[in-house]
């Protein structure tokens, strides 16, 4: 039996790494419906050289990531972190050096058997344009023979999943889609055989802020829920503050100039180029490190457009607040009421009310709270979950609070590290890194 | 006898003559869609191969159709072997060109994204590059048909199949009271089959180019 598989000649760089293979890909068929989270990476001095070319586009890269980790590849263009990135799926064939995906060394495997257990996602989503939605997202789990019934459950899960609606969204050809829908359905692709590993090469880069701000906060709330490993390429640094558990910045040659948590990062850049890459602003940018799920989201009287005016009437009188939020039959934010307003559209929903034009997830950053609450002329905006639901509010009162705290903890973090460091010194050590990576991690 | 006395007459002769001139152009296009698909799958990843591949087929188009069928009825015989090979060969270069313009266009990342989500090199040609490179092809290989619609009058000249053999008729007896309608008949009769052949190609390629990529 041993000698009559096919792909035993192309991982035939030892039994051991055979074996492990196994246990991968038997994890990955027994927990699929309920996710597999993620598995480790290591790089150890992962080199690629062109020919014709006396230095070495990626040079002696190591790094570990940890299972289920968001490890952001940051640096100018050019440094070589999307190569680096291709290496790991061996889309590019690296000249030296291992890699290692939860224990198990890839680098001498078939790269096709390899590719499947690694989702990559990519600039433009890289959708196929003469398949559907669906067709495009059921691709891996077809070459990798699910039967046609999981298929179909899996396409329906996956398109829920990124927040798309799979009656409207299946049998849709890419081109029918904007850029931020092809995006997502690019990364429930990527998901769809539910691989450990997602490799994003500068997926939104193409999209337009608002839309990318938008990606970004689903990224984070799918990584919420699915523990990935997740390795992303940017080179935009506050992308990388807002979605990195960890950020490697790069230099030429994809040498690592710091690897290490985003606040450590931005309170401690380990060199001028580190800090030059940051930019002005840190402080704002510290704003992006916190998310809406952190601060209190305070409960708000809300009625739904179904009920009946009465009972509107009553909440609006019985409330302590001055108005109450109307939502709409999928009970998602729909208009703000206040008192009166009823009256003066005499009666009619449809003309009371002036309508919420801004919501944020709880995986938005506090940046982007202040940014709604500021443009709000009540100084409120509404806390939205899954398809848009109503789940809070957050007011300016909250978000002052809740800034003091953080720049106050922040401060005392500094004078506790700056204290560390001294003492680091003072020990002689040559630890600077990580006693700074375990004093900043995150409170 | 007007022309429309001389069809009535002959349509038997007519349709039978359209009927093999149709169904050897259609066999030969489809031994050359093959053969010309191939071709440009084998050579289009190499600048080199695309080249050598697109100028050889090109210089076979330069050669004098009646030259080309006189200079095969010595190796292959009179009726249909020369009309075959002469034909496949003309129809080449449309089809070849278009299958390598066309594999080359595919968007490289699309190439790379079915690369990165683990598509083996089969499975990425046939189920990503040619898909995409279908309607180019598919474009080649109408100009092919067209051609070959005319140039396999020529066939006629080597006692082949179709329609040319009514023109030649007509051509070898000028000034019999016939000659006119006949020539008349066999290059109308080609212009309607060409006609008829690029309906059934517009109609294929409704059927054929997914949604997603038709313009």
């Amino acid at each position: 039996m041993s000698e009559t598989s096919v792909s035993g000649s192309g991982s035939g760089s030892g039994s051991s790494s055979g074996s492990s293979s196994g246990s991968v890909s038997d994890d990955n068929r027994g927990e699929a419906s309920g996710g597999t989270t993620g598995a480790t990476i290591e790089l150890e001095s992962l080199t690629k050289r062109y020919p014709g070319n006396p230095q070495p586009a990626v040079e002696n890269v190591s790094m570990e990531i940890k299972a289920g980790e968001t490890v952001i590849f940051v640096g100018p263009s050019g440094c070589g972190k999307s190569t680096t990135l291709k290496m790991i799926n061996r889309l590019i064939e690296p000249s030296g050096g291992r890699i290692r995906i939860n224990g198990e060394d890839v680098t001498d495997i078939d790269p096709v058997k390899l590719r499947r257990k690694v989702g990559y996602a990519i600039q433009s989503s890289g959708l196929f344009p003469h398949m559907t939605v669906a067709q495009n997202i059921a691709l891996v789990p077809k070459m990798i023979g699910w039967s046609k019934a999981r298929i179909r459950d899996r396409v329906e899960e996956m398109l829920d999943l990124v927040g798309l609606d799979a009656g409207e969204f299946h049998s849709r050809y890419p081109r029918q889609l904007s850029g931020g829908q092809q995006q997502r359905v690019g990364v429930a692709r990527a998901l769809a055989a539910d691989p450990p590993v997602l490799l994003m090469d500068e997926p939104f880069g193409a999209v337009d802020p608002i839309t990318r701000d938008h990606l970004q906060d689903e990224l984070i709330r799918l990584q919420h829920e699915l523990h990935k490993t997740i390795v992303f390429v940017t080179h935009d640094f506050d992308e990388a503050i807002k979605l990195g558990d960890r950020i490697a910045v790069l230099r030429e040659r994809s040498h690592i100039a710091q690897f290490d948590t985003p606040e450590a990062i931005l309170t401690n850049p380990a060199d001028d180029f580190v800090s030059g890459f940051v930019g002005a602003g840190a402080a704002l940018k510290r704003l992006n490190l916190t998310r809406v799920r952190d601060v209190g989201i305070t409960d708000y009287p809300t009625v739904t457009v179904e009920d009946p005016l009465q009972d509107i009437f009553d909440r609006l009188r019985e409330s302590g607040t001055n108005e109450i939020l109307l939502l709409d039959r999928r009970g998602r934010p729909y208009k703000w009421l206040r008192r009166g307003d009823l009256m003066r559209a005499r009666g009619s929903l449809a003309r009371a009310g002036t309508l919420v034009h801004d919501t944020v997830t709880r995986d938005a950053t506090l940046r982007d709270a202040l940014e709604a609450v500021l443009t709000d002329n009540a100084g409120r905006v509404a806390v939205t979950g899954r398809r848009g639901t109503y789940e809070g509010v957050v007011d300016m009162e909250t978000l002052m609070n809740s800034v003091h705290e953080l720049l106050e903890a922040d401060r005392l973090d500094a004078l506790e590290h700056q204290h560390d460091l001294e003492e680091t010194r003072a020990t002689q050590t040559h630890t600077e890194q990580e006693g700074f990576g375990e004093v900043g991690g995150r409170a | 006898m007007n022309f429309w006395d001389f069809l009535g007459s002959r349509h038997q002769q007519l349709l039978a003559d359209a009927y093999q001139h149709a169904s050897a152009v259609f066999q030969c296009m489809v031994v050359a869609t093959l053969i010309g698909v191939l071709i440009g799958v084998l050579t289009y990843r190499s600048d080199w191969a695309g080249n050598v591949a697109t100028l050889s087929t090109s210089a076979i188009l330069t050669i004098p159709s009646l030259a080309m069928i006189g200079l095969l009825i010595p190796i292959l015989g009179l009726g249909v072997p020369p009309t075959v090979t002469a034909l496949t060969l003309y129809g080449l270069l449309p089809i070849v060109r278009n299958s390598i313009v066309g594999l080359r266009g595919v968007d490289p990342a699309l190439v790379d994204a079915a690369k990165g989500i683990g598509m083996s090199r089969p499975a990425r040609l046939l189920r990503v590059e040619l898909p995409l490179a279908w309607p180019p092809i598919l474009t080649g290989i109408r100009v092919s048909t067209q051609m070959l619609m005319g140039i396999a009058a020529i066939a006629a000249y080597a006692s082949g199949p179709g329609l040319g053999n009514e023109i030649f008729r007509g051509i070898a007896s000028l000034g019999s009271k016939n000659a006119l309608n006949q020539v008349l008949a066999g290059t109308l009769g080609i212009i309607v089959l060409a006609l008829l052949f690029d309906a059934a190609y517009v109609l294929l390629g409704r059927l054929t180019i997914p949604r997603g990529i038709r313009v």
